[in-house]
């Protein structure tokens, strides 16, 4: 209507501020020039490797550009580039570094696994920084349309991703139905935008801040039906119950290295649209959403921890446990604070390392074929290799919420946010399905620890740990470390970057 | 003036060094240590883990000697930021009510690892020991309430591992159950500490988890319903820590599918961790709340007094004869703090210590039966006195010790925290006194059938107790006798903090101690007591 009525106007041409999406871009030019390379380059063996360098090196240069983007948004404060389309500012700036890290951690430990699965291409580089590409828009996405496109840009990567180990029926089977499944979500999300639009007529994130702090809405029902269809498209990304149907088989199916990225990266991204979306551009609507965001928190929670606890696949468990994660992170989301927001980008970041260590080792013991994931494959694993055992407990530990973990703290700054709101009901559900959850670690824990008499698997195949997962496995430990015993610097990180949020 | 339970002493840093932040560094460090030495060479990690676990009890030594026994607020502070972002310090301290609770870790600790020198996977137990050490002291010695969050949940990781690798029959399901037990327990806490710690902030504008901050500012500021349901918060966290019925199931599982070592420290040092929270959280943060509830508590103390006596009178068991014992002690110690009197309180923190001795030895000694015949069940052990003489005359020593004979350390706990029980709450020290008189039956009963009569071949063939064994009981015994006759140095430095606690109580409730309780000095009644 607002269409139809207005001037026809000029459509102003934005100026283009390339350095704002230069990130994205480095990440994008790697894998252009790895998919050059390759089809250039055909019966080389050696352009398996020049592509993981590339790769790497891709990740590198754009870490590189975030940096320099946090000592301008740190210097002269955060701006909108791009007509307004994208954002700059602290919060961009921590999702894209927690998700490049969680990219370099999955290059490094896919590495090994292609070679072991005999599944070695450079497409698989190519497609992982795609995917990380659009991840890195998502980060600094300041408008329906781009969060959108960058949607689209990371999950059609995932969906080949999900199914690359051609030969592996389930892993088929996980890239058909996440693309079911998630094409899906996509609509649901695009109808969600229009219903958006339709009620503040305009995309831009801010604009719509500002539209409704500015007018009263006679009729609100066109938005609250768009928030609610936003928020379901975004839960199937972040995989929060009852969008999480896909998860397990999803996790279970995918390549291990995939997995590893679909729940570090992909749920950084996802949980990075929900806070700019929710707490930044509907944050006077809060009253609305909460409550929803409340129910997808708490049925996340008991759905993931409880559905975890009857699983004897180990693989299939952390799936479930994400789904949990999910619960947690949305706790902060659901304060609907400052506090909230950077307790949930500390705890997206905590996240990324131990489930990307967790499913490190996962995808080790599993061996060539990647199907050895039931808990009787880890009988007895601590005394076989005794350095891997110790490094799987620390990362379950973590996701249980240890302390001296990057977990406890992680779970400390959402159920602060909880109380500091008043939620303490949500906070005491959240505690009491960290205890579930760690009834599941334990389990997994006493597997390799304690098995019981003649149960200790025999291991025909011995485990091999290749160098780069190695040192993503090393990475990760001290990072969990590191976050759970001097996180002072994180979080203030963490902290600012909510505080130099663009509007 | 009454000095404040929170008043910081002057004398603070007079040290110049800080000796409470080396208490918890050195075992830590001892474990860190041993998980370097190679594998191969186990007899190292085990001298690391005495040269720890020594260095640690020295420095605890120290720590008693150092200690101003006249001041009732906490000694020795430090205190460093360390997590701004949520207000949280490094704050150690000291005072009367956490200084014996970390001297008896320091010192169960060295024996446990000598009980254990025989075990396998020497390395990794040793690990987990030092690691179970620091951060049991480090509970005792926070000052700040996520630094004792942190390590009262820490403490579940090695000794989950304690159990889980070393200990035997269900020790799997002992473990996962002691560790998730707590664990819910814990939530409650969590969400207590974090609750009081907003509220302040909403009153004050900082946010801080110092423990002192928070005890002034809870106990002037938060009352009504609000109180009440902090209170039971913080109750429920560390009523399944203690344990308290009904959440004591996970107790006689833990205790008795634990590894010897690991049984002396869950009991000596581990459940006090729940009677020490109530001390230092529960009842300064809330007195109101406190003693408007303390009926409960005090029914639930004194059930656990006769239902941990009944049933372990039950059971065929040695270990879980014990394991029921400690639900029926650490009943006497709730009792004494509930009674809110000085000898109440006294009586129960001499209990906390003077079970950590006698059951600490008691598990030792079952251990070793256990270690010559692989058996707890009563109906096969008989006339074991006359097999090994000396190692009955131990265990009998050691029995009447725990049952809190006059002479033994046992005695003056349980008389004072009676004693101070009959002062305000007159009936609930009266069915409880009928304890004292049970726990003779459990324990005298099992010695009977175990120790007297005539041994047959097998139990004939039991070899007597050695040398290492012998330095591993005989201090625990010793000091319980020790402490029996002379209680008067610990309760000489227990009582400026209680009679401090007592005035924190008085102050901001309704409550008022009898004038009785008030008449003599504490130790008097005991030296009394002890003679």
């Amino acid at each position: 209507m607002i269409l139809l009525t207005a001037a026809p106007a000029r459509i102003p041409s934005p100026s283009v501020d390339w350095f704002s999406i230069l990130p994205a871009i480095a990440l994008f030019a790697a894998a252009i020039i790895i998919v050059l390379g390759r089809s250039l380059i055909r019966h080389d063996p050696r352009v398996t490797h020049a592509g993981l360098f590339t790769a790497i090196a891709g990740v590198a240069a754009s870490a590189i550009f975030t940096g320099i983007q946090w000592s301008f948004v740190h210097s002269d404060g955060p701006y909108q580039a791009m007509g307004g389309t994208v954002a700059v500012d602290g919060f961009t700036v921590f999702v894209q570094t927690v998700i490049l890290g969680a990219t370099l951690l999955a290059l490094l430990i896919s590495a090994g696994y292609l070679r072991r699965e005999s599944l070695e291409g450079a497409e698989y580089y190519a497609l992982m920084l795609c995917s990380a590409t659009g991840m890195m828009l998502m980060a600094s996405a300041n408008d329906f349309i781009t969060i959108f496109l960058a949607l689209e840009i990371l999950s059609i990567s995932l969906y080949v991703l999900a199914a690359f180990d051609r030969r592996r029926l389930t892993s088929q089977e996980a890239g058909l139905k996440y693309f079911l499944l998630g094409s899906f979500s996509s609509a649901v999300f695009l109808y969600g935008i229009a219903l958006v639009y339709g009620a503040t007529g305009t995309t831009n994130l801010t604009g719509i801040a500002r539209f409704l702090s500015q007018t009263v809405l006679l009729h609100d029902g066109v938005l609250l039906v768009g928030i609610a269809l936003l928020l379901v498209g975004l839960g199937f990304k972040v995989a929060a119950a009852p969008f999480h149907m896909w998860t397990p088989d999803v996790y279970q199916g995918a390549p291990t290295p995939v997995t590893a990225f679909m729940a570090a990266a992909t749920k950084a991204a996802a949980f990075a649209a929900i806070l700019r979306i929710f707490v930044g551009a509907f944050s006077s609507f809060s009253v609305d959403w909460r409550p929803e965001i409340w129910g997808l928190a708490v049925l996340s929670l008991l759905v993931g921890s409880i559905a975890a606890v009857v699983q004897t696949d180990v693989k299939r468990m952390l799936a479930y446990q994400s789904i949990s994660h999910a619960g947690f992170i949305l706790i902060g989301v659901e304060a609907a604070s400052l506090r909230g927001t950077a307790a949930a980008l500390y705890y997206v970041c905590v996240y990324a390392v131990m489930a990307t260590g967790a499913f490190a080792v996962v995808m080790v013991v599993a061996r060539r074929g990647d199907d050895r994931h039931s808990l009787s494959d880890y009988r007895g694993l601590a005394a076989a290799r005794p350095v891997l055992a110790g490094l799987l407990t620390l990362f379950l530990l973590a996701q249980a919420g240890v302390p001296l973990t990057g977990g406890f703290i992680a779970k400390l700054g959402v159920f602060s946010a909880a109380v500091d709101a008043g939620q303490y009901w949500l906070a005491l559900i959240g505690m009491l399905a960290a205890v579930i959850g760690a009834f599941v670690y334990l389990r997994i824990v006493l597997a390799m620890f304690a098995p019981e008499e003649g149960e200790v698997a025999t291991a025909e195949s011995p485990i091999r740990v290749d160098g780069g997962t190695a040192t993503a496995l090393t990475i990760a430990a001290a990072a969990i470390l590191f976050l759970g015993i001097v996180p002072g610097i994180v979080l203030d990180f963490a902290r600012h970057a909510t505080q130099l949020l663009a509007r | 003036m009454l000095a404040s339970i929170t008043s910081v002493a002057s004398h603070s840093s007079a040290l110049g060094y800080p000796l409470l932040t080396f208490l918890i560094l050195a075992p830590a460090i001892g474990a860190v240590v041993t998980l370097l030495v190679p594998g191969r060479r186990p007899e190292l990690a085990r001298a690391v883990g005495y040269v720890a676990s020594m260095a640690t009890f020295a420095m605890a030594l120290f720590l008693l000697v150092q200690f101003d026994s006249g001041a009732s607020g906490f000694q020795l502070v430090e205190s460093h930021s360390w997590i701004g972002a949520f207000g949280i310090t490094w704050t150690l301290g000291v005072d009367g009510i956490s200084l014996f609770m970390v001297a008896l870790t320091a010192l169960l600790i060295p024996i446990g690892l000598l009980a254990s020198a025989k075990i396998d996977k020497p390395k990794a137990f040793t690990f987990w020991m030092l690691l179970l050490e620091a951060s049991v002291i480090g509970v005792f010695l926070a000052l700040d309430a996520i630094v004792f969050f942190i390590f009262f949940e820490f403490v579940l990781v090695p000794m989950y591992f304690l159990i889980a690798g070393w200990g035997h029959g269900n020790r799997r399901y002992a473990a996962m159950k002691f560790f998730l037990f707590t664990m819910a327990g814990s939530a409650f806490l969590l969400l207590g500490l974090l609750s009081v710690a907003f509220l302040h902030q909403r009153d004050t504008h900082t946010l801080t988890f110092s423990i002192p901050a928070l005890t002034d500012w809870a106990s002037a500021h938060v009352h009504g319903a609000t109180a009440k349901w902090l209170f039971c918060a913080f109750a429920i966290g560390f009523a399944v820590k203690v344990p308290l019925v009904p959440f004591h199931t996970w107790l006689p599982d833990a205790h008795t599918d634990a590894p010897t070592a690991g049984s002396v420290v869950l009991a000596g040092v581990l459940l006090k961790m729940g009677t020490y929270g109530f001390l230092r959280f529960a009842v300064p943060f809330f007195p109101q709340a406190a003693v408007d509830l303390a009926p409960i508590l005090l029914v639930v103390a004194v059930i656990g007094i006769t239902y941990g006596a009944i049933v372990a009178a039950m059971q065929p068991n040695l270990k879980r004869i014990i394991a029921y014992s400690s639900v029926a002690h650490l009943g006497f110690v709730v009792l004494g703090i509930f009674a809110f009197t000085q000898q109440g309180i006294s009586g129960g923190m001499f209990t906390m210590i003077s079970h950590g001795l006698t059951t600490g030895a008691l598990f030792l000694l079952v251990g070793m039966l256990y270690e010559r015949r692989h058996t707890y069940e009563i109906v096969d052990y008989r006339g074991l006195w006359k097999a090994v003489p000396v190692f009955g005359g131990l265990f009998v020593a050691t029995t009447f010790a725990s049952i809190g004979l006059p002479g033994f350390s046992g005695f003056v706990g349980e008389f004072l925290s009676l004693l101070g029980a009959f002062l305000t709450s007159r009936w609930y020290a009266v069915v409880a006194t009928t304890g004292v008189i049970l726990a003779a039956v459990y324990l005298l009963w099992a010695v009977q059938r175990a120790f007297t009569g005539e041994p047959d071949e097998a139990n004939k063939a039991t070899p007597e107790i050695g040398f290492r064994e012998l330095v591993t009981v005989v201090p625990l015994l010793g000091l319980s006798l020790f402490l029996g006759f002379y209680p008067k140095p610990v309760l000489d430095r227990l009582q400026p903090s209680v009679k401090a606690l007592v005035a924190h109580v008085e102050q901001h409730s309704d409550y008022r101690e009898p004038a009785v309780a008030n008449l003599g000095p504490v130790a008097q009644a005991a030296n009394g007591a002890g003679k």
